[in-house]
């Protein structure tokens, strides 16, 4: 069976390391760091996100302590690798160009600079600094279904008049079916130049991260952010193997061997993972209320700590439109409603 | 009393803005010039319309007009990048500054902190930002009762109170907020975090504290002590209101606070535009007095 996207090539990137620590609750020992990346490396892929779940400067009350410091994880990975190169996030008003710099110096090329999906101008130092250096630079525009098509494509050209090489739609949410994606990522598409890549990040929380990816990819996108076994936040990322598996059945060639990913998903993954992530009650809230996926264990604890359930915390936080890097509005909502129902 | 200092406000958005309304209130301070570098923007024509003399020549445009107008204290509202040279000037002309950059050059003032223990001989005083202005009254208030080992702050504000100066220099704001966490606040370690929230309606400025005291907190004493500093926080920024906390786990404290404006220049929602503003103005009030009182006169640093 001939797919329309036979032969077409695209990027994937990994997430395990960086989005993967939000669902350890950011405990992955260097040990670990190295037998992943090692694994990935094998595996063929070619970009591997390695940090704080946060991202640079994530060390924080806010998003929790690592065991180690972003330099400790890249010092230990950098020598497993011999093809793939080491990424990072870096959120502005969270992380900044000294830590930029820093990562630099520790082997890190490529960059996802990130904002929220109406915010592209807090990034203009940041993807000038990060091009400045060299590195692989895209711009990462997160919850986007909090924006329309059209004011995503004009965050998207901020994006690239700062110099951004790729730009992402990134569903942080999980809350995009295939439509919204074809429509998003088409928008970039119709306005930006035709050297300047979109990427599509997913999450997994209404079980859509295979299904969006391959829309995205259809609509233009050429770089896929997954996860091996979709260790990451909420219902995880779009599963690396089992997308690398449709990729070859539709003739898109991703570079990756499938059956190494598949053995590193049972053998390596799914052993470290704390909790199965899936879609359950809480990570399909998530989805289907448009929340923040990282905000998945905290409302799970403080749930479990004000005694409410935390799909009323989650959906609440949905109805006040809060983002990612506001997880002190969990607990403060949590206590709002508390001090609500003893009323 | 009818005498007032005079004072020129540099930079024409938000808070420059912002600063027309809180000093024409003022019973010491009076705003004479706004200083911009567009001739055709919004916040100079409105300045002209409440009845400032305006130059859109940046600071090499009032420099000629200090003397005959009688300046005496400029507020700089423009970025981290041109305040060094914006107060060079101005201190050569013996006008006092109140900074409201990130540049922190001149002592760091959070007024009911340290405005009585400012450095007297100083001709430059820096704001710090509006979350340190938010944050830093309650990291004291438990700092001054017992050791702060690590306060983080996180302050959400909304996307319409953020203008493009702060959105292109978040590393500045992120870095001297930080450093005044530890500075004026108390604690061993600071970090600030900063979050822009384009929700609809806009939602007001938020600020979450967190604390690790050495040992276990002293929750009596510390609730009495932020109790305390919200109330003298809030005589020059009545929104300054405690939401949840103080909320104890551990050696952690933390803090859900919420800033509305007065609704001046932006809506009540922009409750950052306010704390930085009335700290200001406050500030200039403290030397403008002893300028009238003959405490203190300002001399031209060549």
């Amino acid at each position: 069976m001939k797919s329309d996207l036979e032969g077409k090539k695209i990027i994937v990137h990994d997430m395990c390391l960086r989005d993967g620590m939000h669902a350890k609750r950011e405990q992955i020992s260097t040990e670990q760091m190295r037998t992943v990346a090692k694994a990935l490396n094998d595996s063929g892929v070619p970009y591997i996100q390695v940090s704080h779940g946060a991202g640079l400067g994530g060390n924080s009350l806010q998003h929790g302590f690592a065991p180690h410091s972003n330099e400790e994880y890249w010092d230990a990975v950098a020598p497993v690798l011999t093809t793939s190169k080491m990424s990072v996030l870096l959120i502005p008003g969270l992380g900044t160009m000294k830590e930029l710099r820093s990562a630099y110096e520790h082997g890190v090329r490529s960059v996802h600079v990130a904002t929220h999906c109406t915010e592209a101008d807090t990034s203009p130092q940041h993807i000038a600094c990060a091009r400045e250096l060299g590195m692989d630079t895209s711009g990462f525009l997160m919850m986007a279904h909090l924006n329309t098509p059209q004011g995503l494509a004009k965050e998207a050209l901020k994006m690239e008049s700062y110099g951004a090489h790729t730009v992402y739609v990134t569903d942080s949410a999980g809350y995009m079916i295939p439509e919204n994606v074809t429509e998003c990522i088409g928008a970039l598409r119709d306005v930006l130049k035709p050297e300047t890549e979109i990427g599509f990040h997913g999450h997994n929380n209404l079980g859509m991260g295979n299904a969006n990816s391959i829309a995205a990819i259809r609509a233009g996108a050429s770089r896929i952010d997954c996860s091996v076994a979709g260790l990451g936040a909420g219902a995880g990322n779009t599963p690396l193997e089992s997308f690398v598996a449709v990729c070859e059945r539709m003739g898109i060639q991703t570079g990756c061997d499938l059956f190494k990913l598949m053995d590193m998903a049972e053998d390596i993954i799914f052993p470290m993972m704390d909790h199965i992530v899936r879609v359950d009650r809480s990570s399909l809230t998530l989805g289907y209320a448009g929340v923040y996926s990282t905000f998945l264990l905290h409302a799970n604890r403080l749930g479990a700590k004000y005694g409410i359930p935390s799909r009323d915390i989650l959906l609440e936080l949905g109805r006040k439109k809060m983002i990612g890097g506001q997880e002190d509005m969990i607990e403060d909502t949590a206590l709002t409603m508390l001090k609500q129902r003893q009323a | 009393m009818t005498k007032k200092i005079k004072c020129a406000l540099i930079g024409s958005g938000n808070i420059g803005t912002d600063l027309i309304y809180k000093i024409q209130r003022s019973e010491f301070l009076e705003p004479v010039w706004m200083v911009g570098i567009d001739p055709e923007s919004e916040g100079l024509q409105r300045a002209r319309d409440m009845g400032l003399k305006t130059t859109s020549d940046g600071v090499d445009g009032l420099l000629p007009h200090i003397e005959a107008d009688g300046i005496q204290i400029a507020f700089d509202a423009t970025s981290a990048y041109v305040h060094a040279e914006n107060s060079r000037k101005l201190n050569e002309k013996g006008v006092f500054m109140i900074d409201l950059t990130p540049a922190a050059i001149g002592p760091l003032c959070v007024p009911p902190v340290n405005l009585d223990q400012l450095e007297q001989n100083t001709m430059n005083v820096n704001m710090i930002s509006c979350a340190g202005q938010a944050t830093i009254p309650i990291v004291y208030g438990v700092s001054r009762i017992q050791g702060v080992e690590y306060a983080e702050i996180i302050a959400s504000l909304a996307s319409k109170s953020i203008g493009p100066g702060t959105r292109a220099n978040l590393d500045e704001f992120t870095y001297t907020t930080s450093n005044a966490l530890e500075k004026v606040g108390g604690a061993k370690r600071g970090k600030a975090l900063c979050v822009i929230n384009p929700a609809e309606p806009p939602m007001i400025m938020r600020n979450t504290i967190y604390c690790l005291t050495t040992d276990e907190p002293d929750q009596e004493k510390i609730t009495a002590s932020l109790m305390d500093m919200i109330e003298q926080v809030q005589r020059y920024v009545p929104g300054y209101k405690l939401v949840n906390g103080p909320v104890f786990e551990g050696n952690k404290v933390g803090v859900f606070m919420e800033v509305a404006g007065l609704g001046d220049y932006l809506p009540t929602y922009a409750g950052n535009l306010d704390i930085m503003t009335a700290a200001a103005c406050r500030t200039a009030e403290m030397f403008a007095e002893k300028l009238l009182n003959g405490e203190m006169t300002l001399e031209a640093i060549a």
